[in-house]
């Protein structure tokens, strides 16, 4: 199968594969990519993977690599330019995720001030687990 | 500018620092009558409270300082949908330290946030206390003469009892210290603080339904309240409310300078004939409480007595 490579824009590489579908719509990609074409390949063989999804993007748009972080660290971010890779950052788990996840705790702050930001500390990085920094309660995370 | 939202927000150097201040302002009062003059203390209570509420303001009275004061949540602009944030920065214009308590899990911290002046936790929902916490650990240190080297056993509501996480957190960073747990199946302390405090401190810990069996090996009974205001069934409240009663009987096996305490209001957890033990220390701990908001409301304001 062949799809083009870009000229300017970002290559998310290395998704678990099966994962590149929640990626594109937890980054928005559809509302964010509206006027340029996005490929989302699945399953493409890996020599380090397997098998591994990957997100094209003809343009350089503005991405939230916590979101990419959170959901599948490991995953490879290309800065393309000019048909050249001229950055290329792996991404890990952040220490920190603003709006990506939500609060279910009724006692929480955040459950009657809806102005307020939802945000996760991460506080065991081995166990994945992010804590709300209002009142502590773990990320149910699925 | 510093707040205290956490009981861990205080090293324990700046915790010894805090008894340090208290022990001197219960040595030589007169010193401290008058450091805080020209401040004001906004008191921002929107949950029910008689103790803490009256002990900070006595305390900033004490320092020769002012008190305002908001006792309910109904007679404040919160009634009218103000947003926390917006208040912080309201009240930080009329006060230089605030004390909030707020039925909602981290409401304070989002005031320190937003405020210009410090902000001192004074209870969030289930979450935390940290100035009960520092009332207990001057209590102790009062009785005990240290902090380090006890075992302390908490009994009754450890799952939503916040002055029991707190204390619990601020005693493991201490050396030789046991924590006995004891309580029913329903209100055992949370996993969370196990895992997180108990087990990555290495503290060691036992848990029991029984506190008769462990009572002989305790320096510390920590007794807590089965809280109507926490539950969301009244059902499991009325099940488990009288779970552990401590009467004078019960205390045959207890050493003889083993210290009680409770962060009070009591029902009837601890038997009024128990009051007149000399192991009793509740009603102490009411009066360090004030002694160390003293404490940190001079240390938060950056105030000192002059030598």
């Amino acid at each position: 199968m062949n799809i083009d490579s870009i000229k300017n824009g970002l290559v998310i590489d290395h998704i678990t594969a099966g994962r590149g579908m929640e990626l594109y719509r937890l980054l928005g990609l559809d509302v964010l990519c509206r006027d340029c074409s996005v490929a989302l390949i699945n399953n493409v063989p890996s020599r380090k993977m397997g098998r591994k999804d990957i997100i094209k993007i003809d343009t350089d748009v503005e991405i939230n690599t916590d979101i990419i972080g959170f959901v599948d660290p490991g995953v490879t971010v290309n800065l393309i330019k000019d048909s050249m890779i001229v950055e290329k950052k792996q991404i890990s788990l952040p220490e920190k995720l603003t709006n990506v996840i939500f609060c279910k705790n009724p006692r929480c702050i955040t459950s009657t001030e809806q102005e307020l930001p939802h945000i996760f500390r991460l506080t065991d990085p081995e166990g994945k687990i992010y804590r709300c920094i209002y009142c502590e309660t773990k990320a149910e995370i699925k | 500018m510093r707040s205290l939202i956490d009981i861990v927000d205080l090293t324990v150097e700046e915790i010894e620092g805090l008894i340090t201040t208290a022990l001197d302002i219960i040595d030589d009062p007169k010193k401290y009558s008058e450091v805080c003059r020209g401040k004001k203390l906004a008191t921002l209570f929107f949950e029910p409270s008689t103790r803490t509420r009256l002990s900070f303001e006595a305390a900033m009275y004490e320092l020769g300082g002012n008190v305002l004061s908001v006792s309910s949540g109904a007679s404040s602009s919160a009634s009218k949908g103000e947003s926390i944030a917006d208040t912080a920065k309201v009240v930080s214009c009329y006060a230089d330290i605030i004390a909030m308590r707020h039925p909602k899990e981290g409401a304070p911290m989002v005031a320190a946030m937003n405020a210009s002046v410090p902000v001192i936790n004074a209870g969030d929902g289930g979450h935390n206390h940290p100035t009960q916490t520092l009332a207990d650990i001057l209590t102790i240190y009062r009785e005990k003469g240290k902090l380090d080297h006890l075992a302390v056993g908490f009994c009754g509501d450890l799952k939503f009892g916040r002055t029991v996480h707190s204390l619990i957190r601020a005693l493991s960073r201490y050396e030789g210290i046991k924590i006995v747990l004891i309580s029913p199946e329903e209100l055992k302390l949370p996993s969370y603080v196990k895992k997180d405090v108990l087990q990555k401190e290495g503290i060691p810990y036992e848990q029991t339904t029984d506190l008769l069996s462990v009572m002989p090996e305790l320096d510390v009974l920590y007794m807590t309240r089965v809280q109507k205001e926490r539950f969301f069934n009244e059902e499991d409240y009325l099940r488990l409310k009288d779970s552990y009663i401590l009467t004078p009987d019960k205390l045959c096996g207890a050493k003889s300078d083993m210290s009680i305490l409770h962060p009070l209001p009591r029902v009837n957890e601890i038997a009024v004939a128990i009051d007149s033990d000399p192991r009793a220390c509740y009603f102490k701990q009411v009066l360090n409480a004030k002694y160390m908001r003293m404490a940190l409301i001079l240390k938060l304001l950056g105030l000192e007595a002059e030598k």
